[in-house]
């Protein structure tokens, strides 16, 4: 049984990278980062056990299901900012929040994005990753697509305001990471919501 | 003859459990007895069966109080003035190099006849199997049509904040570990020969599709491009997948070859595009979009000509999925503050309800659309269920963990 070479990782993704630069997009280092961290989980074949002590006859079992088992607790933002070389420190506030069914940016939050802008453009070596979420109301994949609009709106916003499309990435965790648990609006609030993350 | 027979509850059955509600038009009277050996094998191999039967739809169960194997002479008759239609009973032996000779046979009572006997031989690790695969004779004896239940099922469940993908048989029970992960991970999809399952994976901070082969393990990257990449579907050719994408902005749908490679674009539209599910002839997608409000289903040839609109019922229409003959849409609607199963007939437009819950989710028909397997949510669990497409016969799926979150099921093909 062959694993994926490194080889071949490496030209799947500098033909995703490629695709992108065709789009007009930047290259992202981090998917290759993140990628090779997840590459070392070893596949182990399991042979099911039904409780039977007798020994197995050779032969591979119909319903084997190999596990692949994931390292625990992934660091959760990818990598922190070169905070020291900023010329403007990132606003503290990290987080916009939004209405029901809506991904319009509510004035409240306009100078939190102002003060971002502010930041990114002073240093545009810092980059964030836009986390779009939704409240956990509806269908997972169309709550994944709702989330992804929020983290685009305030991408918008900020190259609207001068940040770099290269700075920025919008993506989306819809209903799948909330904040806050429980079935009313007070959680709900809490969970339809763009966060804003070092990359 | 050993004390241990008569045992119906040994330990290693113990963990079996089908809840099973509601009434079907005809459901055959069959008397199972206990497969002589099956507790010494450790696998309750006559309560599988029975349970498949029963989940069908097909049968109701009744215990048998005597020994009988698959060579017992019965007394037909006496057996049909108990009011049994038919009598099951069979053996499971260990052969002398570990396998398992698994035995039965089927009586017609009311024929007064022997309807059906069979013998397989299989390893330890395939018992299950085995037991599945006697149902499904069984069912395709009895009705002409092929069973399900040696078919498997794939879902999510989070416990805490640990995500694992399982494989399991399509009792829910039997399960393995596909994925383990401390992220979340949605939408498994089954390849149309059933080695593979595609499935979107948060494990690098944003969702990214997979393609992993279930007996190796081996996995890679489907789409990992910029924004999200989610919702796969396999063509039944298995030559592609249709996926969602945001790298152009806005959530829209795209086809990729199944090795990987260049997305090709396939909607575009001002809104969102997700949950694509190809049609049985591969000729055509449904898909969801909300281009014209709030999403509803459509329909979209491959050939180039522009979607048309499916679901026209209420202001929210999700998760389509499509029968094999392609006549029947199951779906999720929303109801004032509910998501319910809904199922549309194509061919003449009507919509029924399919159960009373309020929290459904995620459809997927059986591979002989007989069965819809689905998610819902009861005294705060999510839970999955099985429905008749009657919505008669319903079953919930229960997890060796109870209390885990059981979610996005899907059913996988016939062959293993």
């Amino acid at each position: 049984m062959k694993t994926m070479s490194t080889t071949s990782k490496v030209l799947a993704l500098l033909a995703a990278s490629a695709l992108l630069a065709a789009c007009g997009t930047t290259r992202l280092p981090d998917d290759r980062k993140n990628s090779a961290a997840v590459g070392t989980a070893t596949p182990v074949p399991v042979v099911a056990s039904t409780g039977s002590t007798a020994a197995q006859s050779g032969g591979t079992p119909q319903s084997g299901v190999a596990t692949v088992n994931l390292a625990g607790g992934a660091a959760a933002g990818g990598a922190t900012a070169a905070g020291a070389a900023a010329l403007l420190a990132l606003p503290s506030q990290r987080v916009v929040f939004f209405d029901f069914d809506s991904y319009a940016i509510k004035d409240d939050f306009k100078p939190l994005l102002d003060g971002f802008s502010r930041a990114l453009a002073a240093n545009r070596g810092q980059k964030l990753m836009i986390e779009g979420h939704t409240d956990e109301r509806g269908g997972r994949e169309y709550n994944l697509a709702l989330g992804q609009k929020r983290a685009a709106a305030v991408v918008s916003s900020l190259t609207l305001l001068g940040v770099n499309e290269s700075q920025v990435e919008a993506v989306s965790f819809g209903e799948e990471r909330p904040s806050a648990q429980g079935a009313d609006e007070t959680a709900w609030s809490k969970n339809r919501r763009a966060e804003l993350k070092d990359r | 003859m050993t004390s241990g027979l008569l045992a119906a509850t040994a330990p290693a059955l113990a963990q079996f459990r089908v809840e099973i509600s509601g009434i079907g038009a005809t459901q055959i009277p069959l008397a199972a007895a206990v497969f002589r050996g099956e507790a010494d094998a450790g696998v309750a191999v006559s309560r599988i069966v029975r349970a498949d039967l029963e989940r069908s739809g097909l049968v109701r169960t009744l215990d048998v109080d005597q020994e009988l194997d698959e060579r017992s002479a019965v007394d037909l008759a006496q057996w049909r003035g108990r009011g049994v239609d038919a009598l099951l009973a069979g053996s499971v032996t260990r052969l002398v190099d570990g396998r398992f000779d698994v035995r039965y046979k089927l009586w017609d009572a009311v024929k007064n006849q022997e309807l059906l006997g069979q013998s397989k031989v299989v390893l330890a690790a395939d018992l299950r199997l085995a037991a599945h695969r006697v149902a499904d004779e069984i069912h395709e004896k009895l009705t002409g049509e092929r069973g399900v239940n040696a078919t498997r099922i794939a879902y999510v469940v989070r416990a805490g904040r640990r995500f694992t993908l399982h494989v399991t048989d399509a009792d829910g029970e039997g399960g393995q570990v596909a994925l383990a992960s401390p992220e979340p991970i949605i939408s498994p999809a089954w390849s149309p020969d059933g080695k593979r399952l595609a499935y979107v994976s948060f494990e690098t901070q944003k969702a990214v599709i997979w393609v992993q082969d279930l007996i190796t393990g081996q996995r890679s990257m489907l789409a990992s491009f910029r924004g999200s990449n989610s919702a796969p579907a396999w063509s039944p050719d298995s030559r592609q997948l249709a996926v969602a994408l945001s790298q152009a902005g806005l959530t829209q749908l795209y086809l990729m070859p199944a090795g990987g490679g260049t997305p090709q674009r396939l909607t575009r539209s001002n809104g969102i595009d997700t949950e694509p599910v190809f049609a049985s002839d591969g000729r055509s997608i449904f898909f969801v979009s909300d281009r014209g409000g709030g999403p509803q289903i459509y329909r979209v040839g491959l050939d180039g000509d522009a979607p048309q609109r499916v679901t026209f019922a209420g202001s929210y229409n999700i998760s389509p999925a499509i029968s094999p003959d392609g006549t029947q849409l199951a779906f999720i609607t929303r109801q004032g503050a509910g998501y319910r199963l809904m199922l549309q007939d194509l061919n003449d437009g009507t919509v029924r309800a399919l159960s009373d819950t309020q929290d459904d989710e995620s459809p997927s028909f059986a591979p002989n659309g007989r069965l819809l397997v689905y998610a819902t949510r009861v005294r705060g669990n999510d839970v999955l269920m099985t429905t008749t497409l009657d919505g008669k016969i319903k079953t919930r799926l229960l997890s060796i963990s109870s209390g885990a979150d059981m979610r996005e099921p899907a059913w996988g093909p016939f062959g293993r």
